[in-house]
């Protein structure tokens, strides 16, 4: 194995519960949120191996993976998804999952389909500052947006996610 | 306001579900997967990774396949759907019209010279393993070659079970006893009776009056040759003298 699958290793194992996360939060159901996270890492390695040594090592995993992530999400046109080999056993198992606790894993889904149903510059830059809990700054990085954008952003979305949205509804 | 943050945040303790990276890793070609195909051998458990097929056993069931593979590999493999081309391949592999590309990393260079030497041996013929110890040049190196296809990962697909002692007898067999490489070699159409006959009075090669050439009984070359231009051979060195050389297509003896 060279050195970068070790690499691709070591990253999947250490950000796929952050990545899963980012894509429940995204498309509000952990089915989605798994072919996300699995089409995320695909093409992480697709263009970690086309990457000179450099670069793989000045590389930001984090914001890096979070970009394609979104990048990911966006692309998910119903119905003209990028075709994903199914693994067999690969089916999402609602009832028994990593998280111990039954009811607060009910709790998440919930908020995540809340979350999800937010427009998507809300959700997303909701998601990178609160959930993900990037700087406002590598938010920012990620969307390609500028700080303020992303911080207005924010506050909006949180404030669309408690409902009290007494001014306008134009999205 | 912070109520609904905490919450947020914990939404980003969401775990990936069980068994996520090592399926990613098994789809990036860098984990092994395998699946179980229908086969002209019956049920065969095959593994594969992005440099080829890994490994293969006819293993009762797929816990028990996975369990022979992480002993013999040292690695976990992941069950997976079968890319939608590979059972013809594997069919194809096994009935000896292809030739399929395999992950020999794990074993020893010695190894990989005995494997790779012995997948040269054509369908429908045997070889003794005193000639797979000389074709790679360890001419001495018999019991080793035989340790390493009683170890070869990938039974059937390279075929071991087409190396048999060199007195003729069959021999043992990593891929389900003696009895199944009987079985797999008289299904490829190897004549074992009448081999085992050939052997029991002694006789090793086939010479052809007419060519002067002497072969291993199966040699497809030596097959086309007619009943009555046969001679049959105990040794090198009386085959020799008799005025016969090796064959260059099986290659009996040291071809001069």
């Amino acid at each position: 194995m060279d050195g970068t699958e070790r690499l691709f290793e070591r990253m999947v194992h250490e950000h796929q519960n952050r990545v899963f996360a980012f894509g429940l939060a995204l498309t509000g159901n952990r089915h989605d949120a798994e072919e996300v996270a699995q089409d995320t890492f695909l093409r992480a390695y697709r263009a970690l191996v086309t990457y000179p040594p450099d670069r793989i090592r000045d590389l930001k995993q984090k914001p890096w993976l979070h970009q394609i992530a979104l990048n990911v999400v966006r692309n998910r046109v119903r119905g003209n998804r990028p075709r994903l080999v199914e693994l067999n056993g690969s089916e999402p198992d609602h009832a028994l999952g990593p998280e111990d606790d039954a009811i607060l894993k009910m709790e998440m889904d919930a908020l995540a389909v809340r979350v999800a149903a937010l427009p998507t510059r809300y959700r997303d830059a909701v998601v990178l500052r609160h959930v993900q809990e990037l700087s406002y700054q590598e938010a920012a990085d990620a969307l390609g947006q500028p700080v303020g954008t992303v911080k207005a952003n924010v506050h909006r979305g949180l404030k669309l996610l408690r409902g009290d949205d007494d001014e306008h509804s134009d999205d | 306001m912070s109520t609904l943050t905490t919450e947020l945040k914990k939404l980003g303790e969401a775990k990936a579900p069980a068994g996520f990276a090592e399926r990613l890793l098994a789809q990036v070609g860098m984990t092994d997967s395998y699946a179980s195909f229908g086969t002209v051998l019956g049920t065969v458990y095959v593994a594969w990774n992005r440099q080829g097929i890994s490994a293969a056993s006819r293993s009762a069931s797929a816990a028990e396949f996975e369990a022979w593979f992480r002993n013999e590999l040292g690695r976990p493999v992941v069950a997976a759907a079968a890319p939608p081309d590979l059972a013809e391949k594997v069919e194809d592999e096994l009935q000896g019209r292809r030739r399929m590309r395999f992950d020999l990393r794990g074993q020893t260079p010695f190894e990989q010279a005995v494997l790779r030497k012995t997948r040269e041996i054509p369908r429908g013929e045997i070889r003794p393993y005193g000639w797979v110890a000389r074709e790679i040049g360890h001419p001495s190196a018999m019991r080793a070659v035989g340790t390493a296809l009683a170890n070869n990962p990938i039974p059937y697909f390279i075929p071991c079970h087409r190396v048999v002692r060199t007195d003729g007898k069959i021999g043992n067999y990593g891929g389900g006893g003696p009895e199944a490489k009987r079985a797999i070699l008289t299904l490829e159409g190897v004549r074992l009776n009448r081999l085992e006959e050939l052997a029991r009075a002694g006789v090793r090669y086939q010479g052809v009056k007419t060519t002067k050439i002497f072969c291993f009984p199966t040699c497809h070359t030596g097959r086309r040759a007619l009943e009555k231009n046969i001679v049959w051979l105990h040794d090198e060195a009386s085959a020799r003298a008799a005025g016969f050389r090796p064959c260059k297509v099986c290659r009996p003896g040291a071809v001069a």
